[in-house]
């Protein structure tokens, strides 16, 4: 019976991510049925599912993995942009219904991030620290440069693409720097409920199995770890395509949320956007990441009646916000009063 | 053959105002082990200042030079001590984000103060050019007075950091902090003066930059920066000859790119090349080999 319980609790321990996100959901949902929820925060909502989705999906390669990469809005647009030009293909050509168009524009989405994940890692996951990071940039840059040039067009069933060259038959889809624009928005707050919980188990049961204890123990103590035959460069890449995978179906719901969209939105500031959600929410937290993300989205939108001075409160906040998590005074006094109420529950028990 | 010259130029002129700010990047990051990403942000608030000096209070270019100089000069050591100093025995993630934090702040004080229109600055130095080769190949007077200086800040920099007191102090720092702290060496004193030094030249380098490229808004200084951080990369970061030669062929490859390859291409050329290079030599072109213990 005993034994149970503790399974019981582990198990809650372990998925309390998920279980946070669901209730969320859930208060989300009444709150939208009893009409209690206003307008601009209910446009939040798939905005807010997707920067968690890049959170938790970035904690993974920064977190788990123990790599700096300031490139995952590469990622994210890639997926944003295939999934649009994939969703318009099967509504245009076999006549797809809604959700049937959303999930192949997100596995689509992620798999086409993924595989740029591959191409990505293999070279860079060789270097180390801060060359690592000023490479991943360099790709988001990259990633962002070569889809300001691409155009792609669907003329009855056949999808054309071209590189810097707009005199392609059909109606066109992608239009390089513009974007894409009229895009059908059939992105809806379920959808994203569910991404995230599917990119929550996805990370934690990865996080919990054997594969995860080696990526941590890569990122621990990588030399510790080859010469007990961990293969340092596959676990590296594992995280790091899975990243990718989630960053791209991520981008593929973010992109299915708004009429228009243009490359110039995926910038090097949207990358450090959501490595400042990780950071704040606590590194390899995941918890903390889907928190970090769905507080750091709303305050700024809700900092409106600030106007002008909406940045500047958010600059300061960010600064102030790790010089005092990193006082030495104040950490010695959080640890005080944390060590007391241990001290207390350990009596009680 | 005279314009392939012409672009050449253009190129190294280009690449010795990244230089110039690579040069801030790398001597942060080699005393004070942190990527400054405020320092773009230096380099516009540098702009704005010379701005401000020499349209709204009327002063000679030189004046504005200076005081862009010393405003600049004034806000590293502020940021140092004020946001960086702090951290110093935080993890670099949380020193990064804080960097990223005062970059925001820049931008957006900068935002409040003159607003996000674009103004046009006028170049602090006189247009026009010399002509050679018989007329076919033009170069202006902005192009040779930036690499003239950036090649005194070169030399300059380097007879600093080699022959005088606290150059010592500097390297001592950047080889092993905590020892040159046991030697006597007053490490935040150091630190605070690295900064200094960076900021400074970031504000020469605005100056030349906007005279060249004479558009200033709140957002000038970033993707200079990131470029610049590039450079410094591309170079060895920590390496001061590194800087100054990972700028320059950083600029030469922009403008060829740009020019030969295309247009719209240019950056993701410049991105391309550092990839590259970086897989060949993972510490940069002049980089130190890292000794791995176990």
């Amino acid at each position: 019976m005993k034994k149970s319980s503790n399974t019981l609790r582990k198990i809650t321990k372990t998925y309390f991510p998920c279980l946070l996100v669901t209730a969320m959901f859930i208060i989300c949902q009444i709150m939208i049925t009893t009409n209690a929820m206003p307008r601009t925060t209910k446009s939040m909502l798939v905005p807010v599912c997707v920067y968690i989705v890049m959170a938790v999906s970035l904690n993974l390669t920064v977190g788990i993995s123990g790599e700096l990469s300031l490139g995952h809005a590469g990622f994210m647009s890639i997926g944003a942009f295939s999934g649009v030009v994939i969703a318009t293909y099967t509504r245009e050509v076999f006549g797809f219904s809604e959700p049937a168009q959303l999930l192949s524009a997100l596995v689509i989405g992620g798999i086409m991030a993924g595989i740029m994940g591959v191409i990505i890692g293999i070279p860079v996951l060789r270097l180390r620290g801060d060359y690592l990071a000023i490479v991943t940039l360099a790709f988001g840059e990259i990633i962002r440069n070569i889809l300001n040039c691409i155009y792609i067009s669907l003329d009855g069933n056949k999808l054309h693409f071209a590189f810097n060259n707009n005199d392609i038959p059909g109606t066109q889809i992608l239009r390089g720097p513009t974007g894409v624009t009229s895009v059908e928005k059939i992105a809806s707050f379920l959808a994203g409920f569910l991404l995230v919980l599917f990119t929550l188990l996805v990370v934690i049961n990865l996080i919990h199995s054997r594969s995860g204890r080696a990526i941590m123990a890569v990122r621990d103590n990588r030399i510790a770890a080859e010469s007990v035959g961990i293969n340092v460069t596959g676990f590296k890449l594992l995280a790091f395509v899975t990243s990718a995978f989630l960053a791209g179906m991520g981008g593929a719901l973010f992109g299915l949320n708004y009429a228009s969209l243009t490359p110039a939105n995926f910038s090097f500031n949207a990358s450090i956007l959501i490595l400042v959600y990780v950071v704040l929410g606590g590194i390899g937290n995941i918890t903390g990441s889907v928190i970090a993300a769905a507080v750091l989205y709303i305050l700024p939108e809700e900092l409106r009646g600030f106007a002008d001075y909406r940045m500047l409160a958010y600059a300061i906040v960010l600064i102030a916000v790790m010089l005092i998590t990193n006082n030495a005074r104040i950490k010695a006094f959080v640890n005080s009063i944390f060590k007391k109420n241990k001290a207390k529950g350990g009596e009680q028990a | 053959m005279s314009t392939f010259l012409s672009n050449l130029i253009s190129g190294v002129s280009l690449g010795s105002v990244y230089a110039i700010i690579a040069l801030g990047y790398t001597m942060v990051y080699g005393i004070a082990k942190m990527l400054n990403f405020a320092h773009g942000d230096v380099i516009m608030i540098g702009a704005y200042m010379c701005f401000v000096m020499m349209f709204n209070l009327n002063t000679p270019a030189f004046v504005g030079v200076l005081i862009a100089m010393a405003v600049c000069t004034l806000l590293g050591i502020t940021i140092e001590r004020l946001a960086y100093k702090p951290l110093r025995q935080a993890t670099s993630l949380s020193v990064l984000i804080t960097a990223i934090g005062m970059s925001y702040f820049l931008q957006n004080l900068a935002q409040l103060i003159w607003g996000a229109n674009p103004k046009s600055f006028k170049s602090v130095i006189p247009s026009g050019g010399l002509s050679l080769m018989g007329g076919s190949l033009k170069i202006s007077y902005v192009t040779i007075v930036t690499i003239i200086a950036s090649v005194l800040i070169m030399v300059v920099l380097t007879l600093f950091v080699n022959h005088t007191k606290m150059g010592k102090a500097m390297r001592c720092v950047s080889e092993d902090r905590g020892a040159a702290e046991l030697m006597g060496v007053n490490v935040d004193l150091t630190i605070t003066v690295t900064f200094a030094i960076g900021s400074a030249l970031a504000a020469i380098a605005a100056v030349l930059m906007c005279s060249a490229y004479p558009t200033l808004k709140p957002t000038t200084g970033s993707m200079p920066g990131i470029k610049a951080f590039t450079a410094a990369v591309f170079g060895g970061i920590g390496s001061i000859p590194g800087a100054m030669l990972g700028g320059i062929l950083l600029g030469v490859i922009e403008i060829l790119g740009k020019a030969y390859v295309s247009s719209e291409l240019g950056d993701a050329f410049v991105f391309a090349v550092l990839i590259l290079v970086l897989l060949v030599k993972p510490t940069g072109l002049l980089g130190k080999k890292i000794h791995e213990k176990v």
